[in-house]
């Protein structure tokens, strides 16, 4: 599902975000990216959602060669891949509902369809009754939520999250890693950058480290590995 | 607000092109009238049969330049003079016509600046004794007319680069402040279309908006300064014939919203394509 085959990216003040990184992730799987800042995490999730391009190597989504992807047909791309980031990035002037149908009018799916798939995805992460409210009148945790319902309304084979639990309290944590354990379950494959020792720990889960641009370890059923 | 300030630059834009546009058409009216009361004139040689006269006259009806010939006999010619300039001393030349040789015809362009041509073409037909020109006259006409149209097509060409410039600012402040939806946008999958859609209707509706706006006030301003210099000048009336607003709108209204919606669209799709490449 995701191949990535000596990957490099040097970013062009010549410092090397990643160092030839080779990574297969299989359909269904709930992988772990683990690791300090500058590791390369973000530069991974940013090579992936076609944000960056890598200076050399091959990157396989979906059997899709993400390098040699059109400008054009980015957006096809993007619509296989969920996205959920540690600032929730909602939109602040629109409600709930709103926020998550946005995801679909952008795609044009019709508006009954919308009508139906919101309230549905809304009850899915527990906020059906709040479809009204604004961003900044929800917690941490409900907008975080609402981020995921908008990343997964669309169906997407892989969802991509950047420290979804960055900006929440421990059990708000682990509603989102609930929730993600879940679409996983689903079929969907999830790819989750975290510093969260905790969860990485209880969830046993596959996880990869990285230190300085390359993968240091990749564990079956792994745990948050100390950097010193 | 970012909305206000595009609507009102384009209106100032083509508030200043309506007017612009309106003075220009009137005053390229009034030269005309004034060109269409310019004429040359030709006199014949002495003896000349009534004849060769006509078939003078049928040669010059022929030319393109020519939008009128008028015959004047002597004893027109006479008269015409007579009172004019003889007032109470015509009686002392009793019965005589002292410009009994001088019949002629009074020939009226289409062009005044073909003068030049007609002039050279009239002396050498035969039987043509010698041509009148109102040379300072054609040329003075001719130039200010060629003058009003340079300085307006540089005045309208500067101003649509300055309201092309202006709401490609306005859409790149605009897109600034909605950066993170639009990335949000594309990060969902939205294509360019629909991330530039929006900006670019929201620049052809200020433009049409900024198009209309000022064609109200010109209408009502034409009608009342219209009114105002026929009033005013009442003297001037035969001289200063003003367009109606039918004949200035016929053109304008078009050429105006067009010129809106074209302003509105090519500044937000150009900046729209240019800040979009996410």
């Amino acid at each position: 599902m995701i191949i990535l085959e000596d990957v490099k990216k040097t970013y062009s003040t010549g410092a090397p975000a990643l160092n030839n990184i080779s990574l297969h992730i299989e359909k269904g799987e709930f992988v772990f990216i683990v690791g300090d800042s500058g590791s390369g995490k973000s530069t991974l999730i940013k090579l992936l959602l076609r944000e960056l391009t890598p200076t050399s190597g091959r990157i396989i989504v979906n059997h899709t060669d993400v390098v040699k992807l059109r400008h054009r047909k980015i957006p096809r791309y993007r619509r296989g891949l969920g996205v959920v980031f540690q600032d929730f990035r909602l939109l602040k002037d629109r409600n709930v509902y709103e926020n998550v149908a946005f995801a679909q009018r952008v795609i044009a799916v019709p508006p009954r369809l919308i009508r139906k798939n919101v309230p549905s995805v809304l009850s899915l992460v527990g906020l059906a009754e709040k479809y009204k409210s604004k961003p900044r009148e929800l917690s941490g945790g409900e907008q975080q939520r609402v981020a995921l319902a908008r990343a997964i309304i669309n169906d997407p084979p892989i969802l991509l999250a950047d420290e979804p639990t960055g900006n929440l309290d421990p059990k708000n944590s682990w509603e989102i890693m609930k929730l993600l354990d879940q679409i996983n379950h689903g079929g969907t494959t999830v790819l989750v950058v975290t510093h969260n020792r905790e969860i990485v720990n209880a969830m046993r889960k596959r996880v990869i480290t990285m230190k300085k641009g390359v993968i240091v370890s990749d564990q079956k059923k792994g745990g948050y590995i100390d950097e010193d | 607000m970012f909305s206000l300030a595009t609507v009102a630059t384009i209106s100032a834009c083509v508030f200043l092109f309506g007017l612009f546009y309106s003075v220009v058409l009137n005053f390229s009216n009034i030269v005309r009238q004034a060109q269409s009361g310019v004429a040359v004139t030709v006199f014949f040689d002495e003896g000349i049969s009534d004849e060769e006269i006509q078939r003078i006259g049928e040669e010059i009806g022929k030319r393109a330049e020519v939008s009128k010939l008028v015959f004047v006999s002597a004893e027109e010619a006479w008269e015409s003079f007579k009172r004019e300039n003889l007032g109470d001393y015509v009686d002392s030349f009793g019965d005589d016509n002292p410009l009994a040789e001088d019949s002629n015809y009074e020939i009226y362009m289409n062009d005044i600046s073909m003068q030049e041509n007609l002039v050279e073409y009239l002396e050498s037909l035969e039987g043509v004794r010698q041509v009148h020109k109102s040379a300072m006259v054609a040329t003075m006409l001719t130039s200010v007319n060629m003058l009003i149209g340079y300085v307006s097509m540089g005045i309208i060409l500067i101003l649509l680069a300055v309201s092309i410039f202006l709401i490609s600012n306005t859409v790149a402040i605009g897109i600034t402040v909605r950066r993170e939806e639009i990335g949000i946008m594309k990060l969902i999958g939205a294509t360019d279309f629909v991330v530039r859609a929006p900006f670019v209707f929201e620049g052809i509706i200020l433009g049409l908006i900024g198009a209309s706006l000022p064609l109200i006030a010109i209408y009502f301003i034409y009608l009342r300064v219209i009114e105002y210099l026929s009033e005013r000048f009442a003297i001037l009336n035969s001289l200063l014939q003003f367009l109606s607003i039918q004949e200035i709108f016929s053109t304008l209204v078009p050429v105006a919203l067009i010129l809106g919606v074209g302003i509105g669209f090519l500044g937000s799709f150009t900046t729209a394509r240019k800040h979009l490449r996410v």
